[in-house]
């Protein structure tokens, strides 16, 4: 590698970084925990089966899955403003990645529900909880551990797809590289450097994720 | 006037009849067998009775309160499933839950009890059943017996007046099917009423003071387990009783 080279990826780390843990890091977790809340409702939604609203979080699964991520932040970010609302790029990344991974994690969470055996509503039943008791005590516990490595698998993906964000302007790590890029032409010793810091991400919460799954199975073992 | 009185129950599924009209009465103290060969209708008469399946018909007076088993409302319900208990055949433990927190969450979260109450209560009922000492162990680290003495305390723990128990030990070895059939001995001695469905013929001709037998969706027979076991009327008594001895022997 050139000396250019080595100087710019030297140069370039810390602002990267540094976009990594104030831009990307954040827009991942708060819509993560965004997402969560609205996967947990749509996928109760549909496990309780309550009539139109299950057949509205079907329609909206349908939408999300069906369509393409990117496709979804323009029509927030460049799509709205055409109609009189303009929404800045971070929140509207925030409600694309939120509504986005709410789809996804629904999906998942409801197959986690359907998963628990009936059995365990029923005793639920029987030593007088009110269904929503039963959701919270009993079946989501439950549920939640069963779905755990997927929605990690999703939450690493999320990270990645934040790179996606730089297309409607939010100056996160890949829109910084690309920054940086366009001034230094070192477009390839720039673009490996962004790939190898979110790889380190990726591998962290990787990491998190195997001692999280190790901490559910410790408690209260293998159901 | 009795404790719970069944009247005309009739459930089908599809196509099959399942209960067809069927009628009883517990007293209270009473602990009554249902025995019946597989299909006929006793988990199904259980299950309506609890709400846990509605009833197609049928009429019921629980502590001096009549329902609609057809048409119960929500409130009439969990009225009734706070004042019964329920053992089922696969012990059905909150397998999130380690044991004493199966036994107090009907305490805590079902009746509002505070935490401390409801633990020391939780530690007595586990006691009744002998597993105070697994109280921290989690479902999966008991036995199948071990599993159905804590439901049953999970049952007792709320103070019902009657104990329904599907087939309690037919998923566990003859060992650990005596050790649940003790509790359950102990249980019927404190006086507890209890409709069991079963297919111990020991408990049912020692412990219940009462033997009803279905058939086809049907009570067919029933007496008291003397009279019962020595001289069935039904043709159809003798033979589901003679098939029961040959398996045994
Ligand atoms: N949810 C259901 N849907 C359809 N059919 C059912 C359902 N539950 C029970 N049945 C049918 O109803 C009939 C009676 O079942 P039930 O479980 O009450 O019998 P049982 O007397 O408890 O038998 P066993 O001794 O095998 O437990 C069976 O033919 C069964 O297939
Ligand atoms: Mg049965």
């Amino acid at each position: 590698m050139s000396q250019h080279a080595w100087e710019t990826v030297v140069q370039a780390f810390p602002q990267i970084l540094g976009k990594g843990l104030t831009m990307t890091i954040p827009l991942t977790l708060i819509s993560f925990a965004i997402a969560m809340v609205i996967a947990v409702v749509v996928a109760m939604v549909q496990f309780a089966k309550i009539p139109v609203l299950t057949a509205i979080c079907r329609f909206y699964i349908w939408v999300i899955r069906g369509t393409p991520l990117l496709v979804q932040l323009y029509v927030i970010f460049f799509g709205l403003p055409s109609i009189g609302i303009n929404v800045d790029a971070f929140p509207a990344a925030v409600l694309v990645f939120s509504i986005n991974e709410g789809a996804y994690g629904a999906e998942t969470i409801r197959g986690a529900l359907e998963s628990v055996p009936a059995g365990q509503l029923e005793a639920g039943r029987c030593v007088g909880l009110s269904y929503l008791q039963i959701m919270w005590h009993i079946i989501l516990p439950q549920a939640f551990r069963t779905a755990f490595p997927t929605l990690g698998n999703e939450l690493i993906s999320m990270v990645k797809d934040t790179s996606l964000a730089a297309n409607i302007t939010v100056t996160e790590m890949f829109f910084q590289t690309q920054r940086i890029a366009g001034r230094t032409y070192e477009t390839m010793a720039l673009y490996l450097e962004v790939a190898v810091i979110y790889l380190l991400f990726s591998t962290v919460l990787s990491l998190l994720q195997k001692a999280g799954e190790k901490r559910l199975a410790a408690y209260g073992r293998q159901l | 006037m009795a404790l719970l009185d069944i009247q005309h129950i009739s459930k089908s599924f599809g196509q099959g009849e399942v209960l067809r009209d069927v009628n009883l009465k517990v007293e209270k103290g009473d602990v009554i067998s249902i025995l019946g060969k597989s299909g006929s209708g006793k988990t199904t008469l259980l299950r309506c009775i609890n709400f846990l399946e509605r009833a197609d018909a049928g009429t019921m007076v629980f502590d001096g309160q009549e329902v609609d088993l057809h048409r119960a409302a929500k409130k009439e319900i969990d009225g009734i499933r706070k004042k019964t208990g329920f053992v089922f055949q696969n012990y059905n433990l909150f397998r999130n839950l380690n044991v004493l927190e199966n036994v107090t969450l009907g305490l805590t979260a079902g009746r509002g009890m505070d935490k401390e109450a409801a633990k020391e209560k939780a530690l007595d009922m586990l006691g009744r059943v002998g597993m105070e000492e697994e109280k921290d162990k989690f479902p999966s680290q008991l036995s199948g017996g071990q599993q159905q003495r804590v439901a049953i305390a999970r049952a007792l723990a709320t103070d019902p007046q009657i104990i329904f128990f599907d087939e309690p030990t037919s998923a566990l070895d003859p060992q650990l099917t005596d050790e649940v059939l003790n509790v359950m001995r102990k249980l019927a001695e404190d006086g507890m009423t209890m409709l069991v469905v079963t297919h111990e013929m020991g408990f049912a001709r020692e412990v219940s003071s009462r033997v009803v037998f279905m058939d086809g969706g049907l009570v067919v027979e029933e007496g008291e387990p003397k009279s019962f076991f020595a001289n069935p009327k039904d043709a159809r008594t003798r033979s589901f009783l003679r098939l029961a001895e040959s398996v045994k022997a």
